[in-house]
């Protein structure tokens, strides 16, 4: 008990005490995650529409693989990831591994699958004739797939924020492509990792306690979101 | 003759194997209103989302305002000219005013000709109170106005309506089927109408098509309709409860002895004798009485003895059963049903007027 008593007075320390590390890699953590969310969301949210409103061959094939990848291990995409950036690789010719640029690109890629995936499963919920009430009132395809968007808002946001809590308390992926470079790549988790690591527990304890309080922080501001919306 | 505004040649609908509507020809003028009426399940709503240009069919053509759309690419220009409008009341996210502004907002409207276009349609359809409330706050009766509003102030040449107030309860049912009625009575727009309501169907349609099994059994006036089905199917579905295979016995000055099981009725109208036919009853047409009442009465003719079998509740009357050699459907009214005390395995007698007596002509087996 008092090691986590210790855990959490040294994480209001550290946060209030305004340390310069621990504050860049919050903020590189924020950063990295937030924007692979919302490319994942660029990318996820057309594609799981695609997938829930078109019909063509092989298109049970891909939403398998969504479905798969939505519960595809972050090591995993990592492990895919570092060997593609690796100096040697068919990407290799970029030099971005090991940046924060590498971490965006595997986060993106464990929470694309989640946001495609429920996106899919949100547009096929819809009433199948809302489509059809849609083309009647005259819209255009695009103008349908907008407002077919705004219907499943509610499942959009939670994709967003299974999307985020997924990438943000990843650390297999961060730690391979990212390398945990101080001042550069390192993240909160990776960082809780290595403190642990060394037996530090205090600081380990304090890192996890502000990456815990961020998650929620972020989810309670979609879900505030979510359910204004929801409340008649 | 107006020219045609939807007409369809040769269509058929599949799904896998199954055909579920084919219609070799079927057009509806400019401005006529056609009601479609049918069994659950019976392609009725396909084939409005075909003439509504929602649906491609498997096969054959579809013509609107002459022009053949069923290779066109791009249908959006000519679905903008028609208006859809389904029975539940399908709104999206935002208020009132958003929805019924949302088809014209859609076709690039600028935002005082909105405004200009929506206001009365709001107030015809008794919403303009509502029209800042966001739709989860919607009576199922007030969504169903705001759906018909969304799809009336498009001023569309075609309206598709395919059991609008279906799912309402049935005062609102009435009253928003005679404002509907006077709408379009005053827009003159031509009107595709798809119903279970027997009585809407009558009082509203220029004309009425009967969809069964994918197919149209009947198209005609709908007093037609009603008075002469075109076979047994459709007098069935039109509430013919009593349909009895008989044989006529003899037929002079347009009235006809028949024989039906064990019983021999008169029945108004001349037929080629020996040849088995359907004698159709509706439940309405016959008249229910103690047996003691026949000496009272006078009667001879047409008066049947039977057992009541059955009773089932309506709501405004009661549906009861008698069973002779055959099985016969009357309506009684509560009053009726208490004044002379029916209870199943009562002793009664059925009278009906020869005319009540509606006759089709048997169906040979292979035409199932």
């Amino acid at each position: 008990m008092d090691l986590l008593w210790q855990g959490i007075k040294e994480a209001i320390r550290l946060l209030l005490g305004g340390d310069p590390e621990v504050f860049a890699i919050v903020l590189l953590s924020l950063r990295v995650s937030l924007i692979a969310t919302a490319t994942s969301l660029i990318l996820g949210v057309p594609t799981g529409m695609a997938l829930a409103l078109s019909r063509f061959g092989g298109r049970r094939f891909l939403i398998s693989l969504v479905n798969v990848g939505m519960g595809i291990p972050p090591v995993v995409v990592g492990l895919m990831v570092a060997i593609l950036l690796w100096r040697s690789g068919p990407l290799g010719f970029l030099g971005i591994m090991y940046s924060p640029l590498a971490i965006i690109i595997a986060q993106t890629l464990i929470a694309f699958p989640i946001v495609t995936g429920l996106t899919l499963a949100a547009v096929q919920q819809l009433n199948p004739k809302v489509r059809l009430q849609i083309l009647a009132l005259g819209a255009s395809r695009w103008q349908m797939l907008w407002i077919l968007a705004r219907e499943a808002r509610l499942s959009i946001l939670a994709a967003a924020m299974a999307g985020f809590g997924g990438v943000i308390s990843e650390v297999g992926a961060s730690m391979m492509v990212g390398g945990n470079i101080l001042g550069q790549t390192r993240v909160l988790t990776t960082a809780t990792v290595l403190e642990t690591s060394k037996g530090n527990f205090d600081v380990a304890l304090a890192l996890s306690t502000i990456l815990f309080a961020l998650a929620y922080t972020i989810t309670l501001a979609l879900t505030v979101v979510q359910q204004r919306e929801k409340a008649p | 003759m107006t020219p045609a505004a939807l007409r369809i040649e040769s269509v058929e609908m599949r799904y896998g194997q199954k055909t579920i509507l084919r219609i070799p020809h079927l057009s509806i003028a400019e401005g006529e209103i056609l009601a479609v009426i049918g069994p659950n399940g019976a392609g009725k709503s396909t084939l409005l989302q075909i003439l509504g240009l929602l649906q491609r069919p498997s096969d054959g053509r579809v013509f609107f305002d002459g022009q053949e759309i069923t290779g066109c690419s791009d249908l959006v220009a000519l679905r903008r000219r028609l208006a859809s409008v389904f029975q539940e009341p399908l709104l999206f996210h935002g208020t009132v005013l958003d929805n019924v502004a949302l088809g014209l907002r859609l076709r690039g409207t600028p935002k005082n000709e909105i405004k200009r276009r929506v206001e009365p349609w709001l107030g015809k359809l008794n919403i303009s109170h509502l029209a800042g409330r966001s739709i989860a706050k919607l009576s199922f009766g007030e969504a169903q106005r705001v759906n018909l509003a969304r799809s009336l102030v498009l001023n569309p040449e075609v309206f598709l309506l395919d059991e609008p107030f279906a799912s309402l309860d049935p005062p609102t049912q009435a009253s928003m089927a005679e404002e509907l009625q006077n709408i379009l009575a005053e827009t003159k727009t031509t009107t595709v109408f798809v119903t279970q309501n027997r009585a809407e169907a009558l009082m509203f349609s220029d004309r009425l098509a009967v969809v069964i099994d994918g197919q149209i059994a009947q198209l005609d006036r709908p007093q037609d309709v009603f008075s002469h089905p075109a076979n047994e199917d459709v007098a069935a579905f039109l509430g013919v409860e009593t349909i009895v295979e008989g044989r006529v016995l003899s037929s002079a000055e347009g009235l006809s002895r028949v024989a039906l099981a064990r019983h021999e009725i008169l029945v108004t109208g001349t037929y080629p004798l020996e040849q088995e036919m359907l004698f159709c009853l509706r439940p309405e047409d016959i008249t229910l009485l103690l047996p003691n009442a026949r000496a009272a009465l006078g009667l001879n003719a047409n008066v049947i003895r039977g057992t009541i079998t059955r009773i089932r509740p309506l709501e405004t009357q009661l549906k009861v059963v008698v069973g002779c050699s055959f099985s016969v459907t009357v309506l009684v009214s509560k009053q009726a049903f208490i004044d002379l005390s029916l209870a199943r395995g009562k002793q009664v007698l059925l009278t009906f007027k020869p005319s009540a007596v509606h006759v089709i002509p048997k169906r040979l087996s292979h035409e199932r």
